[in-house]
């Protein structure tokens, strides 16, 4: 019983979730659909917040995936999509941040830090080997005699 | 010397924790506006049942505020005495914009709980809440003699909003 429960409730989950665009929005040219689907995946759904508006049910969502339509249906460029929401609602909607002064540090961050790391580590790597004992010293000249005979009795035997 | 080099980590930690903290004061459902400083949208909605509507033109050259409620909404009952008394108080017009609501229920509201806005716009479709920038409601709007949104407030008002921005704000506007 309870599992038939569990199983019931993870469907209407699911079902929730792939049916976020309802089939009213959606526009009769695919390829216009495809542009408003990838466009409203990268558009912060402002009361969810950790969502896109692609996959929110939120009403907000609803009508801005609506007024995406419409624009795009008009003949907007993505671009121009953009700009209007941006315009209203700010850079917070988008979801990948724009690169300007203001998120360079936010851009460059990564890759300074991939930077530091391989100086750190090239540093390091140098200063071990730095630190491996010399080559060993030259023979002493009794050692090279020494040598010298012991070869001089390998060739013999 | 060296000491302090390996110091150095714990200290960006220190820091990273400081800010961490600082900027968990913060509220996440607020959100920065776009539209302050920028020219307040071009609407022109109906009004309830009958009732003269609202336009933007109807805030032309003077200063504002724009309430924007909802008769399903809960935060606006908790603001709703504090609006009461501000459209007792001040000597700036305030106005009502009903986000997708139906008027009917707004009208309930209202007339439940007292009608503080000089005027009303039905705002059904959402479309002007958009133009705004709302994303909930109710978010409160000042806009000044230009027509420029100079404050906006997200959520209910707060006695201590209305003392430390808005009324401060106003008063200057006023004068200027």
């Amino acid at each position: 019983m309870r599992a038939l429960l569990l199983a019931l409730l993870l469907l209407g989950l699911t079902g929730a979730a792939a049916l976020a665009v309802e089939p009213g929005e959606r526009l009769a040219d695919p390829a216009l659909e495809a542009r408003a689907r990838a466009l409203s995946s990268g558009f912060r759904c402002l009361v969810c917040q950790n969502q896109s508006i692609d996959d929110s049910n939120a009403d907000l969502a609803h009508d801005l995936r609506v007024l995406i339509r419409q624009r795009i249906a008009a003949g907007d460029s993505d671009e121009q999509v953009r700009q209007f929401l941006v315009s209203r609602y700010g850079d917070f909607i988008l979801l990948e941040p724009p690169v300007k002064p203001a998120t360079y540090v936010l851009w460059a961050a990564p890759f300074a830090v991939l930077l530091l790391g391989a100086g750190a580590a090239t540093i390091y790597f140098r200063r071990r080997r730095g630190a491996l004992p010399e080559q060993a010293a030259p023979l002493s000249p009794d050692e090279q005699r020494r040598l010298k005979q012991l070869l001089a009795e390998g060739g013999e035997g | 010397m060296r000491r302090l080099l390996y110091l150095l980590p714990v200290l960006a930690f220190t820091g990273l924790i400081a800010y961490f903290l600082l900027a968990l004061q913060r509220d996440p459902s607020v959100l920065p506006s776009a539209m302050i400083d920028k020219p307040a949208p071009e609407f022109s909605l109906a009004g309830l049942g009958g009732a003269p509507g609202l336009a933007r033109a109807d805030a032309a050259g003077q200063v504002v505020l724009v309430n924007f409620f909802a008769s399903w909404c809960v935060p606006c009952r908790v603001e709703h005495p504090l609006l009461m008394r501000l459209s007792h108080d001040l000597k700036v017009p305030l106005y009502g914009i009903d986000y997708k609501d139906k008027p009917e229920d707004a009208k309930r509201f209202l007339d439940e709980l007292g009608d503080p806005y000089k005027r009303i716009g039905a705002d059904s479709d959402g479309r002007v809440g958009i133009d705004f920038g709302v994303y909930g409601v109710p978010e409160t709007y000042v806009i000044d003699k230009a027509g420029q949104i100079r404050l906006r407030h997200v959520g209910p008002l707060t006695p201590e909003a209305i003392r430390d921005e808005l009324i401060p704000l106003l008063r200057t506007l006023q004068t200027s």
